[in-house]
């Protein structure tokens, strides 16, 4: 199969991009980005059958992030169903580690009251102290775990 | 008209909501651009082979918090109207334990598992789905045990600044993550250029 794919953008660049994103959230709703609430909206409002998700901010902002990954795939020509892995793990293994690794961060932004979006990032350029904290938290854990994982990844 | 806009009155409900897609089509644009859609790619930041999502997160902070202190400075921006999360110090240390394990595990984070679902990643699906399940395990764990619950609501702060913690002004602190910051991307270079 012969595909034309653009290669990815200056990190940097994407970088300012992204936080000009941040930046018009602040000014426009007074609020920073998030992902990981929207999943406990869907819980919350599937597990009380009371109100749809469709009306809270973040699963409308989640979904938006979707379209635009989506839109954006497409431009350069990166969509296609793919199973991204690490050399050596397979399909059922790499499922797996995705579904268990969703479930630990599942729990941890519950904890933690967001992830690397509402917490490390927007709380973090607001300079909040349990932001911090997390973003430690997060990324020391990250490294103390590769090495032993290594299998997942190397 | 000063900003936040649907904080000020400036803009109403209708407003909020709107916001709302608008800005997450410009948040997952971003993320897949960067290549935040490719779980190896973000797990090369813990084997320090790609550090994208270092260079990514840290260039976004930076923008977004100079852009607002210095928008709030001007008098364009109430930065005390814009919603600062609270702080409970044990809680949220292990939720980045639990949470930074699974990152490494999972290679993507739950924005980043959207983008990489919408644009047909299968493994984004697993993450996706992982996430829900996480979220009814702490509901249905803090429902059982009262100690989850307890622990949840523990070492609470409120909204302070660790500027404000360490009795530094905020333009101090500011100033701190800004030298920080751009000392990683240095160190980022290096690493990245001993690695070729």
């Amino acid at each position: 199969m012969i595909t034309t794919t653009k290669p990815y953008s200056d990190p940097y660049l994407a970088g300012i991009g992204l936080g000009l994103v941040l930046l018009a959230a602040f000014v426009w709703v007074g609020r920073g980005l998030g992902a990981s609430g929207a999943f406990s909206s869907v819980v919350e409002a599937v597990s009380t059958r009371s109100a749809t998700p469709l009306g809270d901010w973040l699963v409308l902002e989640l979904l938006g992030v979707a379209a635009g990954g989506y839109l954006s795939a497409r431009r350069a020509g990166r969509t296609g169903v793919v199973l991204e892995r690490g050399p050596r793990v397979f399909g059922s293994g790499r499922i797996l580690a995705a579904v268990s690794g969703g479930v630990l961060m599942g729990v941890g932004a519950k904890f933690a009251r967001g992830c690397t979006s509402g917490q490390a990032l927007s709380g973090g350029a607001l300079l909040s102290a349990g932001s911090w904290i997390f973003i430690a938290a997060c990324f020391a854990t990250g490294y103390l775990v590769a090495p032993v994982a290594r299998r997942l990844w190397r | 008209m000063t900003a936040p806009f649907t904080e000020t009155g400036a803009l109403g409900a209708t407003g909020e909501l709107m916001a709302a897609p608008v800005i997450g089509i410009a948040f997952g644009w971003c993320l897949e651009r960067a290549g935040l859609g490719c779980a190896p790619k973000l797990a090369g930041q813990f084997y320090l082979t790609d550090l994208t999502v270092f260079k990514v997160m840290f260039s976004a902070l930076l923008t977004a918090m100079l852009g607002a202190f210095w928008l709030d400075r001007i008098g364009v921006l109430n930065l005390s109207l814009v919603s600062l999360p609270e702080t409970f110090v044990l809680p949220q240390t292990l939720g980045g334990v639990l949470f930074g394990s699974g990152f490494l595990v999972a290679g993507l984070c739950p924005g980043t598992s959207c983008v990489a679902a919408a644009s047909g990643r299968v493994d984004g699906l697993g993450v996706l789905a992982g996430m829900l399940g996480g979220v009814v395990l702490f509901n249905a764990a803090s429902g059982v045990f009262p100690g989850v619950r307890h622990f949840y609501e523990s070492t609470a702060l409120g909204s302070v600044t660790f500027a404000e913690m360490l009795g530094l002004s905020p333009g101090m602190g500011i100033l701190l993550v800004t030298a920080a910051a751009l000392g990683g991307f240095a160190l980022a270079g290096r690493i990245e250029k001993a690695h070729i």
